[in-house]
């Protein structure tokens, strides 16, 4: 009799290890698939500035030192380390196309251009999916870090060595309006 | 909070189907009386016919009432990219599956979601809607229709609106029959007569008369309080309630809808038939809203 019931209590606690180890793991994915989200939409706006600058570029008065500070900024994103690091540098080009897209403004041919009009809406969707995916990722990562500070997801997670997962800072400036000068 | 509602949501679904059977019952048994004579009779064909209406209805949600309110389907983001882009973005935040989208011809700004879960749900907007809110104000509005998709509100909208749907029928089927049937009623009152035959018959007309307004005091009881609901969703999905009050102000001043299924009024964001003061109002005032989102 005692037997079965030590038996019975392994059982169980077998079981709540496996769920919970489980519910970590799928959290920590979670983290994951959020951060890979925003790191597609990254790509994806560096792949559409080339086209960007080269539309613009065509407008033989445009700013050139509006350019050079897309392209720069986009470098930058493309050799930054880690997510702390490649959102600072995200930032940067964000600030910079809202610029180049302020900037534009005075130019009634470009924005005439249907090329540059679908550019815009393509980038613009980007950024916001940045945002937003940003938010997400912010979402899963508090989620799953409350579960690693909080019993008995804690015990478990400190025995398998689950590490705490980066916040991204929301940058100060972001809902700022930049200020445009010509 | 939102797991709360979600639950509170899957509960009240429970208690408006029985809420909405019982009427169901009681409206047939009433055309039963009328039209055969047989109140079992009346019971149980009524029921099988709301029964079927509402489970083809609900397993077909999206396009039936997609249909009703002629919508047309956009499958890529080329048709529409903001509004394409905008339910991306929110589903995404959300964490509900991309629903479909629809667009409705139609000037006067409005939007709206239904289907029978966040895997099949839609959300449709009319052409109004795209073309006088900007991007951000657009946000405010898919934000409140995916808050009401991610909180099983729209689950809750789509069975209210098949058995308000089936009731009507029903209704019809009595009264048409009051109407063109009438010889047929005198041959029968002579045959049987009785007081207690008339005290029946004259509450199976009450009923009939009484049923519309019983349907539509539950279509509100489950409308109103959602609506506040899915504001605050939109907010903490958006961040942002500036954008959202100034896309209801702008709901608010438009012209009515041109040709709206009446039985959908409930499901959109801003009551489409902009009908004053209405005593069975499934909409909460657009000020009242306004001036809970300017309090968060």
């Amino acid at each position: 009799m005692t037997f079965l019931i030590i038996i019975a209590v392994i059982a169980i606690v077998a079981i709540i290890w496996i769920s919970v180890y489980n519910g970590l793991v799928k959290s920590r994915m979670h983290t994951k698939e959020s951060w890979s989200q925003i790191d597609v939409q990254l790509k994806r706006r560096n792949d559409l500035i080339p086209n960007l600058v080269n539309t613009v570029k065509g407008y033989a008065d445009f700013e050139k030192s509006t350019l050079q500070a897309v392209t720069d900024a986009r470098t930058k994103v493309n050799n930054a380390q880690g997510p702390a690091d490649t959102m600072v540098a995200s930032d940067q080009l964000s600030g910079a196309l809202t610029h180049l897209f302020a900037v534009a403004e005075a130019y009634p041919e470009l924005k005439a251009s249907n090329n540059f009009t679908k550019l815009q809406e393509e980038l613009t969707n980007t950024e916001n999916k940045i945002a937003y995916s940003r938010q997400l990722f912010n979402t899963t990562t508090a989620s799953y870090n409350a579960k690693l500070q909080t019993f008995p997801s804690n015990v478990i997670a400190g025995i398998h060595h689950f590490e705490p997962s980066e916040f991204i800072a929301v940058p100060e400036t972001e809902k700022e309006v930049p200020t445009v000068k010509f | 909070m939102l797991y709360e509602q979600i639950q509170s949501n899957k509960r009240r679904t429970v208690f408006l189907l029985i809420g909405f059977l019982a009427l169901v019952g009681i409206v047939g048994a009433a055309v039963g009386y009328l039209l055969l004579k047989s109140l079992v009779t009346g019971i149980i064909g009524a029921l099988l016919v709301g029964v079927i209406y509402a489970v083809i209805m609900i397993s077909n949600a999206t396009d039936v009432v997609m249909a009703m309110n002629h919508g047309t389907e956009v499958t890529s983001a080329d048709q529409a990219p903001e509004l394409w882009h905008t339910v991306e973005d929110m589903a995404m935040v959300a964490q509900v599956p991309m629903p479909r989208v629809f667009i409705i011809e139609d000037e006067s700004p409005n939007a709206f979601a239904t289907g029978n879960n966040p895997k099949n749900a839609a959300v449709a907007a009319t052409t109004g809607l795209i073309a006088l809110m900007n991007r951000n104000e657009l946000e405010g509005v898919i934000g409140h229709e995916i808050s009401h998709v991610r909180n099983y509100d729209i689950r809750i909208s789509t069975i209210a609106l098949a058995l308000t749907a089936a009731i009507s029928f029903l209704i019809n089927l009595g009264s048409n029959w009051w109407l063109f049937g009438s010889g047929s009623r005198d041959r029968d009152n002579r045959d049987s007569g009785g007081g207690g035959q008339l005290l029946v018959f004259i509450l199976s007309l009450v009923v009939m008369i009484f049923a519309p307004l019983v349907a539509a005091v539950i279509q509100m009881a489950i409308s109103r309080n959602r609506e506040y609901l899915a504001d605050a969703g939109s907010v903490a999905l958006t961040r942002n309630p500036q954008e959202l009050i100034a896309a209801l102000r702008k709901l608010n001043s438009a012209p009515p809808m041109s040709h709206v299924d009446e039985s959908s009024a409930a499901l959109y964001i801003s009551d489409p038939l902009k009908k004053k003061a209405r005593l069975f109002d499934t909409h909460p005032p657009i000020e009242e809203r306004i001036a809970r989102l300017e309090k968060m």
